[in-house]
């Protein structure tokens, strides 16, 4: 029974682990880009950005055309729905991972290194942490990984204050580093989104394996 | 909410063959109810309990109880010409009778002693108007009922049934012969009787059943393996053989 539909779907779900994949290696490199300083690393998260991009194109015309001529219900309903929304999230974080690179690409490494803001390589560290821990979580199903990666966006956000209030210290101190200061700000910015991305992840697992987004049923 | 029909461990055998299996279930007041599975899975078996259409079947069996308002339908005191003008029926294949569309919807009412022209007139009207099709024949009552569409006689069988004022209307299949713009007449029509009426419809067409149905059954091998509100039911089926079956990975 349903051969033509099984293997779509399996089609569709190969594709949905290609593109974790490629949001997991995008936010791998621009870490260690940032931390390197190394540009060349940095050009290819930019470049690999629109394979990304296309994947999320694929993806979202297979699941469309499966509703089209399979009109699915129950659990099928709910995988092809996720793949849907999910590929938004995985798309913004490979986004996300590239508008950093474009920064790096622009900073002077003399004066703005990985450490120049305490605290932005813990915030680094931890996101990259959220985005590989949630994806394993999406492909292996598994809601209790899931939910201590929506426990870690806290400590981020927390992290996220720190790093403002560093940067606002060392803006006082010296007018110089100001265009520095507004980079590192972004970044922060950037990697603070990126844990909210790794948090709808988690959040769309537990949609297609329970219907409800936070506890609350929305099919 | 408040349960019209409420069936209590049904069982129903055709001489050897068990084709309902221990089936407990209420209908709704004024919802809709579907029917679905397999064929052979026991949903017309169900429906034709309800007002005794099994009743003339050779060799038919039935243990059990139905409650119609509180009132065991199956009682030795039960009138079954009373019952079936409470519990009216649409079948698959519309069959109006072999006269005009107006002795068509009067045919029940003449039956159940009414003789008045000007009230069968009434009846006619209202009938015709309540199954949406009066417009549509208004100015040829007194034609045959075989010279109208599929659709148009399917809307005739409803407004003939609708014509001795039932209170639940059991529909098996009512669709299944007819094109899509038909289909959606009348589905269209069940969701706007269902305030006066409670409907009970066997359908194999689960798009079908998930369109108009407030509650679904879900019957296998004579066994009712699942009953829930039908957006529970098609979004997150509780029995994996219910989530098998309306996926399409068997049936």
């Amino acid at each position: 029974m349903r051969k033509v539909f099984d293997q779509e779907l399996e089609k569709l779900g190969t594709d949905l682990v290609k593109m974790c994949g490629l949001a997991e290696n995008a936010i791998e490199n621009m870490n260690e880009a940032f931390k390197d300083q190394n540009k060349t690393l940095a050009k290819e998260v930019i470049e690999n950005d629109r394979l990304i991009n296309d994947m999320e194109r694929t993806i979202e015309s297979r699941a469309f055309n499966l509703t089209l001529r399979q009109q699915p219900i129950a659990s099928d309903l709910r995988n092809i729905t996720t793949a849907l929304k999910v590929v938004t999230d995985l798309e913004r974080i490979g986004d996300q991972a590239a508008e950093i690179c474009e920064l790096l690409l622009y900073m002077d490494g003399e004066h703005a290194t990985y450490r120049t803001v305490e605290h932005i390589p813990t915030m680094a560290k931890k996101t990259r942490i959220m985005v590989h821990e949630a994806i394993d979580a999406f492909i292996k199903q598994d809601l209790t990984a899931a939910k201590m990666v929506v426990k870690m966006d806290d400590e981020v956000d927390a992290l996220f204050n720190e790093v403002k209030m560093e940067i606002v210290e060392i803006m006082k101190q010296s007018n110089e580093d100001i265009d520095t200061c507004i980079s590192f700000l972004m970044i922060a910015k950037y990697l603070e989104k990126i844990g909210d991305h790794a948090v709808n992840t988690c959040e769309w697992l537990e949609f297609r394996e329970t219907g409800a987004v936070n506890n609350k049923r929305i099919i | 909410m408040s349960n019209k029909i409420e069936t209590t461990n049904l069982d129903l055998y055709y001489g050897e063959k068990h084709a309902l299996k221990g089936v407990n279930l209420n209908i709704v007041e004024h919802a809709i109810t579907a029917f679905i599975g397999p064929s052979g899975c026991g949903k017309s078996t169900y429906l034709k309990t309800l007002n005794r259409m099994n009743d003339y079947v050779d060799g038919v069996k039935i243990t059990g109880q139905i409650l119609l308002d509180g009132e065991d339908i199956y009682d030795s005191k039960v009138d079954t010409t009373v019952l079936r003008k409470k519990v009216g029926m649409v079948f698959q294949q519309p069959n109006p009778f072999p006269m005009s569309i107006y002795d068509n919807i009067a045919y029940g009412p003449r039956i159940h002693g009414i003789k008045n022209k000007k009230k069968l007139d009434e009846i006619v009207e209202t009938s015709l108007k309540n199954a949406a099709l009066f417009d549509e024949v208004a100015d040829r009552l007194h034609t045959s009922a075989l010279g109208l569409s599929g659709g148009q006689q399917q809307r005739l069988c409803i407004a003939r049934c609708l014509a001795v004022e039932p209170d639940v209307i059991l529909l098996d299949e009512p669709t299944s012969a007819l094109d899509p713009i038909s289909t959606l007449k009348i589905e269209e029509l069940l969701m706007e009787l269902k305030d006066r009426y409670t409907i009970s419809i066997v359908t194999h067409n689960m798009q079908q059943a998930s369109r108009i149905a407030d509650y679904t059954a879900f019957f296998l091998v004579g066994e009712m393996v699942e009953y829930g509100e039908t957006k529970e039911l098609f979004s997150f089926p509780k029995d994996k053989r219910t989530e098998d079956y309306i996926t399409g990975r068997f049936g």
